[in-house]
């Protein structure tokens, strides 16, 4: 078994501000696999971005990583130079974002936007970079690319331009790529689209995919694995089908049960009750037991990590399943 | 009824006192006030605070002209700034002078304001063709520079102190109509208008007791801006002698008078009416600069 | 397009007419000419042979007729004082004028640009905020007195650059300016300087929040992400989007700057348009001012004009959007 393409050990970013600290990532740890799409899920503001651009080495101030390691073809990302992220970033790692609106540059054609990503990093002529600026255009479903490449960003549809920065993120072949709410602005079915073909891409060159969402639809539909995300942790990670199946946490109980669905028509959707707590001041212990219908004295200190078989785990004092030692 | 109930809470006070808080936040902004005020009062209180009345020719001795800072005068008293080729007291003539910039700026103000506000409001309001007349002239005056208009209409009118004053008012109420007209879209689209109209109040009721006010903290910085703006473009009009006449010595004409002795190193007789100038012109500014981020609804969270 | 240009062009007639109206009006409600070139002894007759030869015996409004029938012909009246067409006069005095405002623009982009850039780009910075405080400055400053002032220092106390004037010029691909000499140069410098002062200032607050605002963008961290080197993002990315409202606005800068060049060229004495403005209301040169404020008056509209257009070429989404419309 090879070494997996990205590991995340206990990572912290936190971001000083005048208000105080917010944790915003605290002691994250998983790991993704060749060719394996890993899920990574939570509400607004539970950290699952910040993750992201942990990992991409694009925190701004005042964010910063405090500690941990993020373990990449046997280096450490987070104590990495800028200069020698800059040259993971776009070729070995690379990112889709959430918005495809707001993504590629509105004054540049696309053709300079791609091209510019293949010879930031290979010295390459501009027609061999053109030429294959516009066989990624093609791999991702855009009809006529010759033509597309002399098109600005406005003259796209949303669910093109998103296919675009796809092929950008297509262009080097990165190993891993990071997906921040790729289909999130998207139409149902575009999103359809774009799911089924991330995941062929990912199985066809080996490219690890993370894949950061609220929806645990998508999650459902795509990922092998899955990290549930709650203010700032990982509340539990798995296999998709053993945590939707069988949840261990309580959160994540609370959102598979405010998932619509098919089956569970007419009866009222379960609510997980409350918001999450402000970064700024949250509870000691275990950040969720505020909302939490099983929460007792015992969640006021910090959970550990326990093991539930199978490379799963859960921060839980009272999990929903039999913790397996 | 608990409508009318609510805005009578004790809390009435508090936007007021916020904004002063607000507003004191910076103490850049602060100083700018502090220094606003003593320039306002110098101006005020100039026949107080002055060694000699300027423009009394009794008072001046030609045998005192051209006396550098800190010279003693032949009356007693001291050339703190120097004289000028009169035997003029500069830091009299700087006092009366603020007095004329001042004025000049602020009557050109409240001209600019009443006929910008009334056009603006009459925009809004009405909409339609008086709307797209109102606008159009805004637009097209607006796209000249505030000193070619300025000299157009004094190479029209001629000088004088009520046409330089004229003048300013033609320069700035465009601003004023522009600024009262967008506040006052984005209000009468507001639920409350609606609601003033549905109670069929008349339309100078709901023009001055709801759309006004509403409109006011824009023009606030407006104002402010636009005073430091029209000093200034006194003090430039002047300085070339198109602007006020000789008899009404503002500081640009203070500043003219000088030029000719800037050469032969004689700088007093420019250079200190600038600085009067320039700190009256900054410390509006940095009192406009700090009301506009204190104002401005998009920065307020 | 053209639609828009067709009707831009009646706007500006239109505007263009009312002007004339005004000017001609209002100019010739005031003073009486005649008081000055007259001596007070001239008896009766001679004044009116001199009414006469000057045309003002006529109606007011005759002689508005007269005046814009010729002004259809290139023909804006003579000149009491200098006794030539008013049109030759300005003509003559345009290009110092011209030759000062782009001077001056140049100065403030070459200024102003730079240092809004890395003021916006580093906003904490102590050395973004000693620009940002010169800015302030450079706004409240008077033109005027700056002037006085650069004279005192760089003519008087030090003796560097001449005082007044334009110095030599020389002919070069066609173009007559003291740009191309080194005595030229030195009387330009001060003038150009003082007259930059405000736009430098403009552009400095334009560029600084540009870039602020830019740099925020999602464009950019996506530009980043694809590994881009920091100066591509920056000179390439975020300096071609600030570029649209600055180009905007430095092109309607240029009429302005012409206009605020009466006060410089009237404080350096320096040959221009808006000097010969400044002595024509002073001696009530009539057929000057209306001629100036005429010429001036269409100068704006042709600048306004290409402003617009240039604007729709440099930003795809205007320039496409107008393409259909």
């Amino acid at each position: 078994m090879t070494a997996p393409t990205l590991v995340v050990e206990e990572l912290r970013t936190w971001f000083h501000t005048r208000a105080g600290v917010v944790k915003a990532v605290d002691g994250v740890s998983f790991s993704v696999d060749r060719g394996r799409v890993m899920g990574l899920v939570g509400e607004s503001g539970s950290g699952k971005s910040v993750t992201g651009f942990s990992i991409m080495g694009l925190v701004d101030p005042p964010g910063r990583i405090v500690s941990g390691r993020i373990l990449f073809g046997g280096r450490d990302i987070a104590a990495m130079p800028e200069d020698e992220l800059r040259h993971l970033r776009g070729r070995r790692i690379a990112m889709i974002f959430q918005d495809p609106m707001m993504t590629l540059n509105p004054v540049l054609r696309i053709d300079t936007q791609m091209i510019e990503a293949i010879r930031a990093h290979e010295d390459v002529s501009r027609d061999e970079a053109r030429r294959r600026a516009r066989d990624a255009l093609g791999q991702v479903g855009i009809p006529s690319p010759d033509e597309r490449l002399a098109a600005y960003p406005h003259q796209f549809s949303g669910g093109m331009r998103q296919r675009v920065a796809i092929a950008i993120a297509l262009l080097n072949r990165a190993e891993l790529i990071v997906a921040d709410e790729p289909t999130t602005a998207l139409d149902v079915t575009i999103q359809g689209q774009i799911l089924f073909e991330m995941q062929r891409l990912a199985r066809q060159t080996g490219t690890a995919l993370l894949w950061i969402t609220h929806d645990l639809s998508v999650v459902a539909s795509l990922a092998d694995e899955v990290c549930v995300m709650y203010a700032g942790r990982i509340v539990e990670r798995g296999t998709v089908d053993d945590v939707l199946d069988r949840p261990a946490h309580p959160y994540t109980a609370g959102l598979i049960g405010s998932v619509p669905s098919r089956n569970l028509r007419g009866q009222p959707l379960q609510q997980i009750p409350g918001v999450m707590p402000s970064m700024l001041s949250l509870p000691a212990g275990c950040a969720f037991r505020t909302r939490c219908a099983r929460a007792d004295e015992a969640c006021a200190s910090e959970p550990a990590e326990r093991g539930f078989g199978a490379g799963r785990v859960a921060r839980c004092v009272h999990p929903l399943v039999e913790p397996v030692p | 009824m608990s409508m009318a109930q609510a805005t009578r809470d004790p809390g009435v006070q508090t936007p007021l006192r916020r904004f002063v808080a607000d507003f004191a936040e910076s103490r850049v902004a602060m100083a700018g006030l502090a220094v606003f005020a003593l320039v306002l009062g110098a101006a005020l209180l100039a026949p107080l605070l002055s060694p000699q009345n300027p423009y009394d020719l009794n008072q001046l001795d030609i045998m005192d002209g051209r006396q550098p800072p800190m010279t003693k005068s032949l009356e007693g008293f001291v050339f703190w700034l120097g004289s000028d080729d009169q035997g003029r007291d500069m830091l009299s003539a700087i006092f009366y002078g603020l007095r004329t910039s001042l004025g000049v700026g602020a009557m050109s103000a409240v001209g600019a304001l009443a006929i910008g506000m009334a056009a603006g409001l009459l925009a809004a309001y009405f909409g339609g063709r008086v709307e797209s007349v109102v606008m159009r002239v805004v637009d097209i005056q607006l796209s000249f520079p505030s000193i070619l208009v300025a000299l157009i209409l004094l190479a029209v009118l001629g000088q004088g102190t009520w046409k330089i004053i004229l003048a300013l008012i033609c320069v700035q109420w465009a601003y004023y109509a522009r600024t009262v007209r967008g506040t006052a879209l984005v209000e009468r689209r507001k639920e409350y208008i609606e609601a003033a109209r549905c109670l069929a109040l008349g339309h100078r009721r709901i023009v001055f007791r709801h759309l006004l006010p509403n409109c006011l903290p824009p023009l606030i910085v407006v104002v402010t801006v636009q005073v430091a703006h029209a000093i200034a473009l006194e003090a430039t009009l002047s300085f070339l002698g198109i602007g006020l006449p000789i008899t009404e010595p503002s500081l640009g004409l203070l500043i003219a008078n000088g030029f000719e002795y800037l050469l032969s190193g004689k700088y007093w007789i420019s250079f200190f009416p600038g600085v009067a100038l320039l700190v009256t012109i900054v410390s509006i500014n940095l009192v406009g600069d700090q009301l506009r981020d204190v104002l401005n609804p998009r920065l307020q969270k | 397009m053209t639609v828009f240009v067709i009707r831009r062009l009646m706007q500006s007639g239109l505007v263009l007419f009312v002007m004339s109206l005004i000017v001609f009006f209002g100019v010739y409600a005031i003073g009486d000419p005649i008081e000055i070139f007259i001596s007070p002894e001239a008896d009766q007759i001679e004044r009116e042979r001199a009414k006469a030869a000057l045309g003002l015996d006529r109606p007011v409004w005759a002689q508005y007729f007269a005046f814009l029938g010729a002004a259809f012909q290139g023909d804006l009246g003579r000149s009491f004082v200098f006794n030539m067409p008013a049109i030759t006069l300005i003509l003559q005095r345009m290009p110092a004028t011209l030759e000062l405002a782009v001077s001056a623009l140049l100065l403030g982009i070459v200024v102003g640009l730079p240092l809004g850039m890395y003021a916006g780009y580093r906003p904490n910075s102590a050395g973004a905020k000693a620009i940002l405080a010169g800015s302030i400055l450079g706004f409240s400053l008077p033109t005027f007195w700056v002037g006085l002032m650069l004279i005192m220092v760089f003519a008087v106390n030090l003796g560097w650059l001449p005082s007044t004037g334009r110095g030599q010029t020389a002919t070069y691909l066609g173009i007559t300016s003291s740009l191309f000499t080194v005595d030229g140069l030195r009387h330009l410098a001060m003038p150009a300087l003082n007259l930059a002062l405000f736009k430098i200032s403009l552009i400095i607050r334009l560029a600084r929040a540009g870039m602020r605002e830019n740099m925020l963008m999602d464009y950019v961290r996506f530009a980043r992400a694809k590994g881009l080197p920091m100066r591509r993002v920056v000179f390439v990315h975020v300096f071609k989007n600030i570029l649209i409202p600055i180009v905007t606005v430095i092109g309607l800068e240029l009429g302005s700057t012409i206009a605020f060049a009466v006060v410089t060229e009237s404080i350096f004495a320096w040959p221009g348009m808006g000097k010969l403005i400044i002595d024509s209301i002073q001696r009530l040169d009539r057929p000057v001012i209306v001629a100036y404020l005429c010429i001036i008056v269409f100068m704006f509209i042709v600048i306004n004009l290409v402003v617009d257009i240039l604007y729709s070429v440099l930003d795809p989404r205007v320039r496409l959007s107008e393409a259909k419309g």
